[in-house]
């Protein structure tokens, strides 16, 4: 039953993750990746960690939110009417990928991986709250403040205008 | 099982990463091989020492590191299109201003 | 609270198909447009509207993204149906996930991208803009509604659905968590396009979203806005009504009430108030109901700290 659904699952991930750089339409990409997030999230649910898995989904599916107005506005070709090819360089990247891939799950079955240590806790998600709040406090304040320093270096990249240019005056009148 | 589909997520990303042309593809690349990052993290932390809570706190650096990434990288995209009307890598090579 | 069997699901579909139903009644009830008719007329609106669509032809527009428009238009029912699973009725719920709250998080965002998608599918200008005005309104309301939702969470020291109503056996979490409700009630409009928040359904794009799509499209994706409006108002009786508390009645009943009194609350607020702008509300939410979330978010936790020792 476990093993049915993460191999769907899994399959449906891959596949999203595939479909991501071989269908036109960028809307159809962000979607796809989107299916490849929550299929990747749906198999962390299965080994228990309910909060994991569903924070994951729910970062994600936000994520690509946000990636579909991106997509739309960068891409010269978004909605996939005049089909191309965005590829350079294709099929160094596939040989380079597919050694990879070979490497990484040759790596993964071939190890000889210890015993495991101990059995999950009754709820996964307290401990994980108490270890955020205990022993791993430092690491969630550091990681604070570097999502501050993202914040702001973020827009000081993005904004177009500078310190002194104001409001931009491009505001729409208030009876429009 | 887990190490094999984290395996197969991150060599499609990294084709993505490699092959695609635009900004925005290829953070979407980076995405999935950071999305495998998150599986194998989940993994480890299940089939190897579930009793301490290292790996979950370490899937939650990754998913904070992706936002991250996320937030620069269009960040960067939106200086790049403003700048120069570029969206390519290629033509992105030089990055002085 | 006993874990249901699976095939609770069924009446717990019926349950929130027949509060959306109740809900457009109630809404064909309000509506001033059609005051000179009778009662029997409006309140059968609901009914003369699913029959006309049901026998509507499809319209199709020109080379339109079919896949995406139809998920799209078919997202809201559904993710109202996966909300519905975690919310309990009466001591009852169909499942009861540890994380149940943070499941009803990541489903309204999983509307994101299906509101959007049913605006970029249809292909038109209208629909499009609609679509984009959902995600920059939902940068707006998702901040203000994660904090409102860890207020009864923190309070009750669990992300467990049953847990959050248990906790709430002596003081109902909206006596002192009243911001957070407000933002919870404001959030469930949102994600619902309704009232305040129909800027992405606005009447100036020609109904946004809801331009394009016809037949049984539309059928599907209007039934999903009030199913969506029923499964938020029935999530807040039972995270800041004390879901089945209350004296003399039943539980179950006192459950069915406070879910149908929010319910009316939410509908009959539809035309009583001006949509709002997007760039207004994000300029309200983050500057406004944002800080103040997070102060009642300190209050929340100031308390259970000392309540709970």
């Amino acid at each position: 039953m476990r093993v049915t659904a993460f191999v769907l699952l899994a399959l449906l991930a891959v596949a999203g993750g595939v479909a991501v750089f071989v269908v036109n339409s960028m809307a159809r990409a962000t979607i796809a990746l989107a299916v490849s997030f929550v299929a990747a999230g749906a198999a962390i649910l299965l080994v228990d960690a309910a909060y994991l898995g569903v924070i994951t989904i729910l970062m994600m599916l936000m994520e690509m939110g946000i990636m579909a107005i991106f997509m739309i506005m960068f891409m010269m070709n978004p909605g996939g009417l005049m089909p191309m090819s965005m590829m350079h360089n294709k099929r160094g990247a596939l040989v380079v990928s597919i050694v990879v891939f070979l490497l990484l799950a040759g790596g993964a079955l071939g190890t000889p991986w210890p015993q495991r240590r101990g059995t999950p806790p009754s709820d996964p998600t307290l401990a994980l709250g108490e270890a955020i709040m205990g022993g791993k406090m430092l690491v969630m304040m550091t990681v604070s403040a570097v999502l501050f320093a993202t914040i702001v270096s973020a827009m000081v990249l993005a904004t177009g205008r500078g310190r002194y240019d104001g409001e931009p005056s491009a505001r729409p009148a208030d009876d429009a | 099982m887990f190490l094999v589909l984290a395996a197969a997520l991150f060599a499609t990303g990294l084709f993505g990463a490699l092959s695609q042309q635009s900004v925005v593809m290829v953070m979407m690349g980076l995405e999935l091989m950071i999305n495998a990052l998150v599986v194998a993290g989940a993994a480890f932390w299940y089939f190897l020492a579930p009793a301490r809570p290292d790996g979950q706190v370490f899937v939650l650096v990754v998913l904070a590191a992706m936002t991250v990434e996320m937030a620069l990288g269009f960040a960067v995209a939106t200086l790049l299109m403003r700048a120069r009307d570029a969206d390519m890598t290629d033509m992105a090579g030089d990055l002085r201003g | 609270m006993t874990a249901a069997p699976v095939w609770s699901v069924l009446p717990a579909a019926a349950l929130v198909l027949a509060y959306a139903s109740g809900a457009a009644v109630l809404d064909g009830l309000l509506d001033p447009a059609d005051r000179d008719r009778g009662a029997g007329v409006r309140a059968g609106r609901p009914l003369w509207e699913t029959a006309r669509l049901l026998r509507q032809r499809r319209r199709s527009t020109v080379t339109p993204d079919a896949l995406l428009w139809r998920a799209g238009a078919a997202g809201p029912l559904v993710v109202a149906l996966l909300m519905a699973v975690v919310v309990p009725m009466g001591g009852r719920a169909v499942a009861d996930p540890v994380v149940g709250v943070v499941w009803f998080n990541a489903l309204d965002v999983a509307l994101w991208l299906l509101v959007w998608s049913a605006g970029w599918g249809a292909n038109g200008v209208y629909a499009l803009v609609g679509g984009y005005r959902y995600l920059a309104q939902a940068l707006a309301y998702e901040l203000p509604l994660m904090f409102a939702l860890t207020g009864p969470a923190v309070a009750a020291g669990s992300l467990r659905m049953s847990e959050v109503v248990a906790a709430q056996h002596g003081l109902w979490f909206v006596v002192w968590m009243p911001v957070a409700f407000g933002v919870f009630l404001g959030a469930v409009a949102g994600f619902s396009l309704w009232g305040p928040f129909g800027y992405p359904a606005g009447r100036d794009v020609a109904g946004g979203v809801l331009a394009e799509p016809s037949g049984v499209d539309r059928l599907v994706l209007l039934a999903g806005r009030y199913a969506l409006l029923a499964a938020g108002a029935a999530m807040a009786s039972a995270l800041f009504l004390g879901g089945p508390a209350g004296p003399v009645l039943p539980g179950w009943l006192w459950s069915a009430l406070k879910t149908a009194l929010v319910l009316a609350a939410l509908v009959a607020v539809r035309r009583r108030m001006p949509v709002l702008r997007a760039d207004r509300v994000m300029r309200l939410a983050w500057l406004v109901v944002l800080p103040l979330t997070l102060a009642q978010l300190l209050v929340v936790a100031v308390i259970a700290v000392v309540v709970g020792g």
